[in-house]
C-alpha cells in the first residue's frame, strides 16, 4: 500500500526556498577540455517544484552540463549557486550531501547486488552510526537499519518493483535496471534529481512507465528534477521548463511550446545550411 | 446476540459470519497482506471492526439498501471488505475485471446501475472518470490506494481510509450507529441478492449471474464439507475478483470456514508469495500448474549431473507408485521405501519449491488438463483433483472425490447437485447453488435455466460407468447419427489426436449413417518413423498416401474405436471409414482457425467430394485442391486419395457391415 507523504513534509531540507523560486541558478559557465570547449558561457536557473529538460543534439554538453552541477567537473568560469549558496568547487559527495542525486545515462549499479541492496546504498548518507555501532549490530544501529530500510521498501514499492526485490540486479532487462537505478536516487531524499537519460533504449511502455514514475516523484515528494533526454514526445509532455544546448552554447530556453517554435532550435534539430 | 454461536452454526448471510467469525475465531488470523516487504495480519475481530467502520462511512456517504456496487482491482484486502461492507448494508457487490477495457466496464457499469465504485488505485479511477457520462447512474468512487490521486476533484472520489474515519466519527458522535449496523446485518437474510458476478461470455455482451446468499452459503458449506476445509487452512487469493471461484474460493469459503486468505504484494510476486505462505487449499487453471513444471524444468536442465539422475530416478519411481499411494492403494514396502526415500530428496524440495508443502487439496479447472502434467503433480504426492463448474452453479457442479480420480473425468456430481444428460447429451444439474437468473435479461434466463431449475451448461457430456462426469464437447457441436447415437466431433478427433502420429482429424457424423473421418499425419513423427524404416519419400503427400503409413494410422483408428467402445454413449461414434488427407490442413488456406481449430464448415465445402466417397462405398477419389505455399502463391495439389474400412466394436458392430458395403 502506498503512503500518503505530504510534499510540505517532503522539504524538511529547511533550505528555507518556497516552491517556484530559484533552487540553482548556473551563471555563465564555461567548461573546456585542453583546446575543446564543450560549454561556453552558458546561465539558466532550476527552480523549486520543476520538471525541468535540458535537450540538445549530440555532442552539445548536456552530459557535460549534469557533471558540473553535481561537481564532477569544475568549470573554469563562472559558477553556480545552489540554495542560496555560490561555489566554483565542489566534490561530487559533497554535492549528494547537499542533496543532489543523479542517474547516469549508461546504468550504474552494482551488477551483483540486488536490487535491495542497491537502493540500500544510496541510504549511505542516512547512516549515522560508526563502524563501531555497526560492528555491534543491535541497539541504535540495528534501529537505524530497521529506518532505513523502511523507507526502502516505500521506494521499492513506489516504483512497483517488489517483484525483484530480492533478484541480482545484472540479471534484470534494462529498463527495470534504469528504474532500479532510479530508486537508488530517490532513496537520498534528493531535493534536487539529476536525470541521465532515463528513457534511452526503452520501449514505447516502458517509457509511459518511467514519464509515469518522474512526474509522480515530482508531485509525491516535491522533488526538483532536472533531465536529459532525446525523446522529444516525451520531453514536450512532462517538462515544466526546456533549455535547449547545442554545440556548448544556450539556444533556448523556454516552457515547451515556446522552445519548440524557436527558429534556432529548429534550425539546429534540422539542421541548415552554412 | 451470537455469543453462544457453536462452531457448527449455519447462518444465511456472509455479514452474520462476520460477526459470528469475530467471536468464535476472535484472535486467529483472518486476512494477510504482504506490504513493504512484510507480511501483514488481520484477525477477526480486526476484520469486523474495518468492515464495520467501512460499512458505516459507506452510508454515511449514501450508500442504500438495494444499490448496487462496482468492485474493481486486484486481490487486496480492503477490496475483500468491501463485500462484506456492501452486503452488511443490504446492497449488492458487482466486481468486475480489473484488466477490462474502459468500454466493457462501462457496459457492465451501466448494465448493472451501479451507484457506488469501490476501485484499487489511480488507474482504475482514471478508467471509470472516462467513461462517467455512459453510466449516468455512477455517483461515488471510493480508491484504496492514494497515490496519483490527491490533485483530482474530490467531491465524489473519496479514500477508503477517509470513508473508514466517517464511519468512526459516525461511532464516536453515537455508539447507536454501531447498534444500528448490526441490525442491517440481521436484516439481511438468504434470499436476498448476495453478488452480481458477470460472464466474459465468448460470444456476445457479458451476461449478469444473480446469486443470492443462499446459494453462495449453501454451495460454500458443501464445498468445504466435501474437503474438510476447516479454519486452519491458508489459501493466497490472486485470482480475478470477478471470477466465480475467487469470490468462493477466497470470500465465502473464508467466511463459513473462517479460514485465512492471504493477499500478495502484486500481481508479479504471487510465485514468491505462495512459497511463503504455502497454501493448504489451492485453486489454479491449468496454464498454471503448466508453467510452474515448465520452469521446474528448465531448472533442471541447469543443473549437475548427480542431481540431474536422481531427479530423473525418483520421478520415474513416483510415476511408477505415486498416484497409487496417493490414492490408498496397496504398495509393496520396498517401493514405499523408496518413495519416502524419494520424497525426501526429490519430491518434498521440489513441492517446498512450488510452494505446495502444505498442500492438502488442489482444484484445476477452467478448461481439460493434460493427463500428463495432471499424473505429473497427484505422482509427487499432491492431492490435485478436477472440479467441472460454472458461475451459473456458484462453481460447484462436480468434483473429484480423495482417492477416487482419472485423468479423464471431472468427478461425480458435488453434494447437493444433481446432474441429468438431456436428449441432445447436454449437462444438466440442479442445486442449492443454482443462480436466481441473469441480470434484466429475461430471455437469457428462461433459455438457460427451466422453471423447475434444471440448468443447460452449454458442454455435452456423459456420465460413465462408476458414475464420474466426462465432458465431451460443446452441446452445439454434437449431433446426431441416422442411427440415433450421438456424434460427438471432438471427442472422437482428441481420441485419435492421442497418437503422435496424428496431427489432425476432422470427424464428419452429423446425420449421416455413420462416423468417417479425415485424418492429418504428423510429418515429424510419420517422417522420423519413415527414416529409421527406409520408406522414401518426396512429399507430404506421397508419404501420406504410403500404404505402410495407411496401415499405421489404420491400427491407430482401430484402437480408439476399442475405446469408443467401451462408452456405451460414444459406441456409435466409431469410426467406420477414414482417409489420409493429401495435403495438410493449414490456416492458410482458411481450413484451420489462426489458434490451429479446425474450420469444419468450411472443410465440408471445400472436400464435399471428398466425404461423398466416404459415404457412397467408393475406395478412391481423385481430387484437385488449390493450395497456398508459404511464400504466398498459389497451386493446385492433385492426387487420388484413397478411402479405407475401419473394423468397429462391442453392440454398435452389428449394423455396421450393412452400412458400410
Amino acid at each position: 500500500m502506498n503512503r500518503h507523504v505530504d510534499p510540505r513534509e517532503a522539504l524538511s531540507d529547511g533550505d528555507g526556498i518556497a516552491m517556484g523560486e530559484v533552487l540553482l541558478d548556473v551563471r555563465n559557465v564555461s567548461l573546456r577540455f585542453g583546446g575543446v570547449k564543450a560549454i561556453s558561457d552558458i546561465s539558466f536557473d532550476i527552480r523549486k517544484g520543476e520538471i525541468r529538460a535540458i535537450i540538445g543534439p549530440n555532442g552539445a554538453g548536456k552530459t557535460s552540463m549534469l557533471n558540473v552541477i553535481n561537481g564532477f567537473y569544475t568549470p573554469q568560469e563562472g559558477s553556480i549557486v545552489f540554495r542560496g549558496k555560490e561555489r566554483q568547487k565542489i566534490a561530487p559527495y559533497e554535492a549528494a550531501a547537499s542533496g543532489i542525486a543523479r542517474t547516469f545515462q549508461n546504468v550504474a549499479l552494482f551488477k551483483g547486488m540486488s536490487t535491495l541492496d542497491n537502493i540500500m546504498a544510496g541510504r549511505t548518507l542516512a547512516m549515522h552510526r560508526n563502524f563501531f555501532w555497526q560492528l555491534l549490530y543491535y541497539g541504535p544501529a540495528l534501529r537505524e537499519e530497521i529506518a532505513n530500510r523502511r523507507k526502502v521498501e516505500e521506494i521499492i514499492d513506489f516504483l512497483e518493483i517488489q517483484h525483484i526485490r530480492k533478484t541480482p540486479v545484472g540479471r534484470l532487462p534494462y529498463g527495470l535496471q534504469k528504474r532500479v537505478e532510479l530508486g537508488r536516487a530517490l532513496a537520498a531524499e534528493p531535493s534536487l534529481l539529476l536525470l541521465d537519460e532515463p528513457m534511452a533504449g526503452m520501449n514505447l511502455e516502458e517509457k509511459e512507465d518511467m514519464s509515469r514514475f518522474i512526474l509522480d516523484v515530482n508531485a509525491q515528494f516535491g522533488t526538483t528534477i532536472a533531465l536529459i533526454e532525446h525523446d522529444m514526445g516525451v520531453v514536450m509532455d512532462i517538462s515544466d521548463r526546456v533549455v535547449v544546448l547545442d554545440y556548448g552554447r544556450k539556444i533556448g530556453d523556454g516552457t515547451p511550446d515556446e522552445v519548440k517554435s524557436s527558429q534556432d532550435v529548429i534550425d539546429a534539430y534540422l539542421g541548415v545550411s552554412h | 446476540m451470537l455469543a453462544k454461536a457453536k462452531a457448527g452454526t449455519i447462518l444465511d448471510t456472509f455479514p452474520k459470519y462476520l460477526v459470528l467469525n469475530a467471536e468464535r475465531f476472535a484472535d486467529r488470523p483472518a486476512m494477510r497482506h504482504k506490504d513493504l516487504g512484510i507480511w501483514q495480519g488481520w484477525t477477526w475481530r480486526q476484520q469486523l471492526d474495518e468492515v464495520r467502520r467501512f460499512a458505516i462511512g459507506l452510508s454515511a456517504i449514501g450508500l442504500k439498501r438495494g444499490d448496487k456496487v462496482a468492485v474493481v482491482g486486484s486481490n487486496r484486502p480492503r477490496l475483500y471488505w468491501s463485500f462484506a461492507a456492501i452486503q452488511s448494508l443490504g446492497a449488492v457487490p458487482v466486481p468486475v475485471y480489473a484488466d477490462s477495457v474502459a468500454e466493457e466496464i462501462a457496459y457492465v457499469l451501466d448494465h448493472a446501475e451501479v451507484r457506488f465504485a469501490v476501485v484499487e488505485d489511480q488507474e482504475q479511477v482514471d478508467k471509470l472518470l472516462s467513461i462517467a457520462e455512459k453510466v449516468p447512474s455512477l455517483k461515488e468512487i471510493v480508491y484504496d490506494e492514494t497515490r496519483g490521486l490527491r490533485d483530482y476533484d474530490h467531491t465524489h472520489l473519496h479514500g477508503f481510509e477517509e470513508v473508514q474515519e466517517k464511519g468512526q466519527s459516525a461511532i464516536e458522535a453515537s455508539p447507536e450507529a454501531i447498534a444500528q449496523w448490526h441490525a442491517s446485518v440481521d436484516q439481511g437474510s438468504g434470499a436476498d441478492l448476495g453478488v452480481i458476478l458477470y460472464t466474459s461470455g465468448t460470444t456476445g455482451r457479458p451476461k449478469g449471474v444473480m446469486l443470492s446468499n443462499d446459494n453462495l452459503v449453501k454451495s460454500a458449506l458443501h464445498g468445504n464439507a466435501f474437503d474438510k476445509l476447516g479454519p486452519d487452512e491458508d489459501i493466497i487469493a490472486y485470482l480475478p475478483l470477478a471470477w466465480v471461484g475467487d469470490h468462493v474460493f477466497s470470500y465465502t469459503q473464508s467466511y463459513t470456514a473462517g479460514f485465512c486468505v492471504s493477499c500478495p504484494e502484486s500481481p508479479e510476486t504471487v510465485t514468491e508469495d505462495r512459497r511463503e505462505i504455502a497454501p493448504t487449499y489451492f485453486f489454479a487453471p491449468p496454464r498454471v500448474f503448466e508453467g510452474l513444471l515448465t520452469a521446474l524444468m528448465v531448472r533442471m536442465e541447469d543443473a549437475g549431473r548427480l542431481k540431474k539422475r536422481m531427479f530423473d530416478h525418483y520421478l520415474a519411481h513416483a510415476r511408477k507408485v505415486g498416484e497409487k499411494i496417493l490414492n490408498g492403494e496397496s504398495v509393496g514396502l520396498l517401493d514405499r521405501f523408496r518413495y519416502l526415500l524419494g520424497e525426501i530428496l526429490v519430491y518434498g524440495p521440489l513441492k517446498n519449491r512450488m510452494g505446495m508443502t502444505r498442500l492438502r487439496v488442489a482444484y484445476t479447472a477452467g478448461e481439460a488438463i493434460g493427463p500428463e502434467l495432471f499424473r505429473f503433480y497427484r505422482s509427487i504426492g499432491l492431492n490435485l483433483k478436477q472440479l467441472y463448474g460454472q458461475t451459473e452453479a456458484c462453481v460447484y457442479i462436480t468434483a473429484q472425490p480423495d482417492g477416487n480420480i482419472r485423468a479423464d473425468t471431472v468427478g461425480i456430481p458435488s453434494p447437493g447437485v444433481e446432474i441429468r444428460i438431456a436428449e441432445n447429451g447436454e449437462v444438466l444439474y440442479r442445486s442449492d447453488g443454482t443462480f436466481v437468473g441473469y441480470y434484466k435479461n429475461e430471455e437469457a434466463t428462461r433459455a438457460t435455466k427451466s422453471p423447475d431449475g434444471w440448468v443447460h451448461t452449454g458442454d455435452a457430456g456423459f456420465i460413465d460407468g462408476e458414475g464420474h462426469l466426462k465432458i465431451i464437447d460443446r452441446a452445439k457441436d454434437v449431433g446426431k447419427l441416422q442411427t440415433g447415437g450421438l456424434f460427438a466431433p471432438k471427442y472422437v478427433e482428441n481420441m485419435l489426436k492421442f497418437f503422435p502420429d496424428i496431427k489432425e482429424v476432422v470427424a464428419f457424423g452429423d446425420g449421416r449413417d455413420f462416423c468417417a473421418a479425415f485424418i492429418n499425419i504428423d510429418l515429424q513423427s510419420v517422417g522420423s518413423w519413415a527414416e529409421r524404416n527406409n520408406v522414401s519419400y518426396a512429399s507430404y503427400q506421397e508419404l501420406a498416401n504410403h500404404p505402410e503409413v495407411y496401415r499405421i494410422v489404420g491400427t491407430h483408428v482401430e484402437a480408439a474405436n476399442r475405446k469408443l467402445a467401451e462408452e456405451p454413449m460414444m459406441a456409435a461414434s466409431q469410426i467406420r471409414r477414414f482417409l489420409v488427407l493429401h495435403k495438410e490442413l493449414d490456416a492458410d488456406d482458411g481450413e484451420l482457425t489462426r489458434t490451429q481449430k479446425v474450420r469444419r464448415s468450411f472443410i465440408a465445402e471445400r472436400y464435399g467430394e471428398l466425404i461423398e466417397a466416404l459415404y457412397d462405398g467408393s475406395t478412391e477419389k481423385y481430387v484437385e485442391t488449390e493450395m497456398t505455399f508459404e511464400d504466398g502463391r498459389k497451386g493446385r495439389v492433385r492426387a487420388t486419395v484413397r478411402i479405407v474400412d475401419a473394423p468397429v466394436f462391442g453392440v454398435a458392430a452389428a449394423p455396421v457391415m450393412e452400412a458400410a458395403e
